[in-house]
C-alpha cells in the first residue's frame, strides 16, 4: 500500500521534529535542534533495515519516492513565497551582510574539502589500519 | 434580477482549492523553466534552476502588488503557493530524499560535517557583525543580531529577540538571512563546478557552511538534486546551533571586542 510509505515517512518526520525540539529544550534554547536531520537518519535506519529482510514492499517504496520526487516543485513554491521585496527594500545593510556571508560559505567549501580530504585520499591499507579516525 | 458575478465565482472556486491550485501553478512553472532551459540556454542553466529563479521573479512580484511578507503567497487565489512551499511539506520533501542514501556515507563524513558546521556559523556571525559595523553599528547587541541574521532568517530573530533588540535591528537581521538563502539559490549552480560541489562529501561541508535550509534545498536542487541529502543533513542543524551560540558565545564576543 502507497499509504505505508508516506506514513513511514510521516511518522519519521514527527518523531525527528519532536526529538529536535526537546533537544532544543534539553539546551535551553527555543528551537528545534537537527529536527529534520534526526528525521533523515530515521529514515535511513528504518528502511534500509525493512530492505534487507524484505519486507519494503514496491508500492511502500512509491510512498516514499513520490514525495522525494516532488522536492524541486516544492522547492520552487518556497522561493515564491520569500519575503524577496522585503528583503532587498530593507537597505544596504542586509544585503551586504547577506551577500557577504553566502560568499565566506562559497570561499570556505573548497578550503574545508581540501583539509579534509587528506585521510581519505590514503591508500586502502594504511587507512585501514588508522581506522575510525579518518 | 443582477447579473450573475462570473469572476467572483471563479477566484472563489480557486480559493477554496489554494493547494490544488497551487500544484497546477508550479507544474506550469517547471513546464515554463524547463522550456526556456532548452530553448534559450541549451541547457546549460538546469530546468531546477531556471525553475527556482522563476519562483523568486514571481514572489517579487507578489510582494510588490500586495505589500505582504509571503511573496505570490499573499495573492489571495495563490495563498496555496504558501502551504505547498512551507516549513511542512518542504520538510515531509527533504526526509524523502534521504531514503537511498547509505548510512556508510554520511558515518565517514561526520566529522567534516561537524567542522563545517562550526567555521559555517562563526563566519557568518563574523561577517555579518564586520558589515553591520562597517555601517555605522557599534553596540554589541545590533552587532550580534545583524550576525545571527547572516546566518540564517531564523537565527536573527531568535538572537535578536533574545538579546532584546529593536524591532529594526530585527527586521534588518531577518532582511539579511533572506537576501543570503536568495544568493545561496540563485548562485549555487554557478560556482557549483569552481567550489568541487559534485559529490556527497563537499555536499555535506556546503550544507554546513551555508546553514540557510531554504537556500541549501534549493541551490543544490538547481545543481544536482542526488546531492540534497547530503547538504540538508548538515544544514538542518545549524539554525539550532546558530540560536544556541547567538545569545551566549556570540553576544559574549561582541561584547568582549566593542566593549
Amino acid at each position: 500500500m502507497v499509504i505505508y510509505g508516506t506514513a513511514l515517512l510521516a511518522a519519521c518526520l514527527v518523531v525527528g521534529q519532536i526529538a529536535g525540539r526537546l533537544l532544543g529544550m534539553l539546551l535551553g534554547i527555543d528551537a528545534n535542534v537537527g529536527g529534520v536531520g534526526i528525521a533523515m537518519l530515521l529514515l535511513i535506519l528504518v528502511t534500509s533495515r525493512l530492505e534487507r529482510s524484505g519486507r519494503l514492499a514496491e508500492t511502500t517504496r512509491g510512498g516514499i519516492l513520490f514525495w522525494s520526487a516532488v522536492y524541486v516543485p516544492v522547492v520552487v513554491a518556497m522561493a515564491a513565497s520569500l519575503d524577496v521585496r522585503g528583503a532587498f527594500s530593507r537597505g544596504a545593510v542586509a544585503i551586504l551582510a547577506g551577500l557577504a556571508a553566502a560568499a565566506a560559505g562559497f570561499a570556505m567549501v573548497p578550503l574545508l574539502c581540501r583539509a579534509v580530504s587528506a585521510p581519505a585520499s590514503l591508500p586502502p591499507d594504511e587507512a585501514a589500519a588508522s581506522g575510525d579516525a579518518a | 434580477m443582477t447579473t450573475p458575478d462570473w469572476v467572483a465565482a471563479v477566484r472563489g472556486v480557486l480559493v477554496d482549492h489554494g493547494l490544488v491550485v497551487a500544484f497546477a501553478v508550479v507544474g506550469l512553472l517547471t513546464w515554463t523553466a524547463a522550456a526556456i532551459s532548452r530553448r534559450l540556454t541549451g541547457g546549460r542553466l538546469h530546468g531546477s534552476a531556471v525553475a527556482i529563479l522563476l519562483g523568486l521573479a514571481l514572489a517579487g512580484v507578489g510582494g510588490m502588488a500586495t505589500g505582504g511578507r509571503k511573496g505570490i503567497a499573499d495573492v489571495e487565489w495563490l495563498a496555496g503557493m504558501g502551504l505547498l512551499g512551507g516549513g511542512m511539506l518542504r520538510d515531509l520533501a527533504v526526509v524523502a530524499t534521504a531514503y537511498g542514501v547509505r548510512l556508510e556515507e554520511l558515518r565517514r563524513t561526520g566529522l567534516v560535517g561537524v567542522l563545517s558546521l562550526a567555521f559555517g556559523i562563526a563566519s557568518a556571525f563574523a561577517v555579518g557583525g564586520a558589515v553591520a559595523w562597517a555601517c555605522g553599528f557599534r553596540d554589541a547587541v545590533a552587532l550580534t543580531t545583524i550576525g545571527a541574521g547572516a546566518a540564517t532568517f531564523i537565527v536573527g530573530p531568535v538572537t535578536g529577540s533574545a538579546l532584546g533588540a529593536p524591532g529594526d535591528v530585527i527586521a534588518l537581521a531577518v532582511a539579511a538571512g533572506v537576501v543570503k538563502a536568495i544568493v545561496v539559490m540563485v548562485a549555487t549552480p554557478f560556482v557549483a563546478a569552481r567550489i568541487g560541489l559534485d559529490n556527497p562529501r563537499a555536499a555535506l561541508v556546503y550544507g554546513g557552511l551555508m546553514g540557510t535550509t531554504s537556500g541549501v534545498a534549493a541551490g543544490l536542487a538547481a545543481t544536482d538534486e542526488r546531492l540534497v541529502p547530503y547538504g540538508a543533513m548538515t544544514a538542518t542543524f545549524y539554525t539550532g546551533l546558530g540560536c544556541l551560540v547567538g545569545p551566549s558565545l556570540m553576544y559574549a564576543l561582541f561584547r568582549a571586542l566593542v566593549g
